[in-house]
């Protein structure tokens, strides 16, 4: 097993791609139902954290903004960590992930174990 | 109460209240001493209230004996005297005379202070619910020995290896820190629960025992709420738990000792008392913004003390599968809510999430599996069940499996 983290990412200025309330409050049932899947499957590497949305970015010359989203139209929804066989697998379990019903994306890293530690 | 009944129950009640008091009083080193004067204050009453008859206030007559037994002890032993009165005095330097306090206060205080001993986590899971139902709960070695369904030698040593340990660890009896109620509380509704799911979900005939397990459970889960410090939502929410568990008891077994499954279950048998008992600590346990795995337990708990199919119940008992397995995975866990989410999505896709669960050496698995394919594709079904039946260890679970295909055969 190795593990992965899944960053999901999803334009949060658009207008027009923005769900409504009621398509928030039925994603947070889609979101627990993938969520609970992976659970099932035991395959979640850590627990699971939420992430503020405002944040944060520090720049050259201590240039501090609010946020990364005026100047990037991605911003990262959430990240989680899981433990499956390979990309492939991580794959299939993205596929499931919510945030691609709004338009978003997921990116999947493995986590690289250098030798000797 | 028979005069017979008398002296058992007042075993069962007090004795774990009086040796709570004299552990508290004496130290972690003197466990033996505050049991045997336990023992001999219960063989004085089996002796002298036979001949005299039943005093007008036994409690009180246990209660004057101990403390009497206790001062005598504490004068003749000349080695306990050198060992342990430095000790006391050092605990409880301004009295004159050591005398036991056996005031509601300090019973309750010496029974939360040895619940936290008992659960310490230097011993065993297992060491812990064994010595909590001895200490704290009263019960001869013979009788945890039958609801562990092993043998006396096995429980004997366990308790004595966990004294043991607690002694040299040199755990104290104290009143747990709030601080330290922080850290360790988790711990001790850990062995409050397993104590009742050894009498809940134990193979053992013995129906009366295995209630008074989970009674005592109950009890201990009880005392914790009772006293300010450890009252807080994860413990009102255990108790909901096992108030709404415990409402099933009479429906759950038939009269042959058999499990009844949950579906086939007579509802005029489940226990309205204790349901609206576990509503009302699962109401006062929605406070703070903590959700521990008890609440979510007790909400899927409350959910299946309504027998009709909705699909709200159903969602519900999904969503708090989900949260649960998220906050901790466990394959029962995982098993449940696929089986909840057939009832909301329907069978076809709960298979499809099934397969991915990979627990192929649970008869669990298999069972479920079977249930899911019956209706859809019987042959499936039989295999999933006869592998389900070669796994099974127990003559309870082997013949829930029969049943099961018993009832495919039929409809073929």
């Amino acid at each position: 097993m190795e593990e992965f983290v899944l960053i999901f990412r999803r334009d949060s200025i658009t207008k027009e791609t923005q769900p409504s309330p009621e398509e928030m409050q039925s994603s947070i049932k889609l979101w627990q139902d993938w969520l609970g899947g992976i659970a099932a499957q035991d395959k979640l590497a850590r627990p699971l954290q939420r992430w503020d949305g405002e944040g944060r970015v520090v720049k050259q010359n201590n240039n501090v903004t609010n946020g990364p989203y005026v100047e990037i139209k991605e911003a990262i929804g959430g990240l989680m960590m899981i433990k499956v066989a390979n990309y492939d697998e991580a794959v299939e379990i993205a596929k499931g992930c919510p945030i691609l019903l709004w338009g978003g994306n997921v990116e999947i890293r493995m986590a690289v174990i250098s030798e000797g530690h | 109460m028979e005069d017979n009944q008398l002296l058992p129950h007042l075993f069962r009640t007090e004795y774990r209240k009086i040796v709570s008091v004299l552990c508290y009083l004496f130290g972690i080193n003197h466990i033996e001493i505050a049991e045997d004067i336990v023992s001999d204050t219960f063989l004085s009453a089996t002796e002298l209230w036979s001949i005299k008859g039943i005093p007008e206030n036994p409690t009180a007559w246990l209660y004057t004996v101990a403390k009497n037994k206790t001062k005598n002890y504490l004068k003749r032993d000349a080695l306990f005297e050198q060992k342990l009165s430095v000790e006391i005095k050092h605990s409880a330097p301004k009295a004159q005379e050591t005398e036991l306090d056996l005031s509601s206060k300090n019973i309750i205080d010496s029974q939360l202070a040895m619940i936290f001993t008992v659960c310490n986590p230097c011993i065993s899971n297992e060491s812990q619910v064994a010595l909590a139902l001895n200490l704290l709960c009263g019960f001869g070695i013979q009788e945890i020995a039958d609801g562990f369904l092993t043998n006396k030698e096995v429980i004997y040593k366990r308790i004595n290896r966990a004294k043991d340990k607690l002694k040299t660890e040199q755990i104290k009896i104290q009143q747990p820190s709030p601080n330290e109620i922080d850290n360790r509380l988790d711990t001790v509704l850990t062995t409050v629960y397993l104590l009742f799911s050894e009498g809940y979900y134990s193979t053992s005939q013995n129906t009366i025992l295995r209630k008074d397990l989970c009674a005592e459970a109950m009890r201990l889960c009880y005392l914790l709420i009772e006293n300010s410090g450890t009252n807080k939502p994860a413990v009102n929410a255990l108790l909901a738990l096992m108030c709404f568990h415990s409402s099933r008891f009479e429906a759950r077994i038939n009269e042959i000792g058999e499990t009844i499954l949950y579906e086939d279950q007579d509802e005029s048998l489940w226990n309205k008392e204790l349901i609206n008992r576990g509503e009302q600590y699962l109401s006062l346990s929605s406070t703070g913004n903590k959700i521990s795995k008890y609440h979510l337990e007790a909400g899927i708990a409350y959910w299946h003390t309504h027998k009709e199919d909705t699909i709200e119940k159903w969602e519900n008992i999904l969503q708090l599968y989900n949260s649960l397995l998220i906050l901790e995975y466990s394959s029962i866990a995982a098993l449940n809510r696929t089986f909840a989410l057939a009832k909301t999505k329907g069978k076809a896709e709960a298979i499809l999430e099934a397969e991915k669960l990979n627990l192929s050496d649970n008869h669990f698995y298999y069972s479920l599996l079977g249930n899911l394919y019956t209706g859809i594709d019987n042959e499936k079904a039989l295999e999933h069940f006869q592998k389900a039946f070669k796994l099974a260890n127990t003559t309870a679970d082997k013949s829930i499996i029969t049943k099961n295909i018993d009832k495919l055969k039929v409809e073929r």
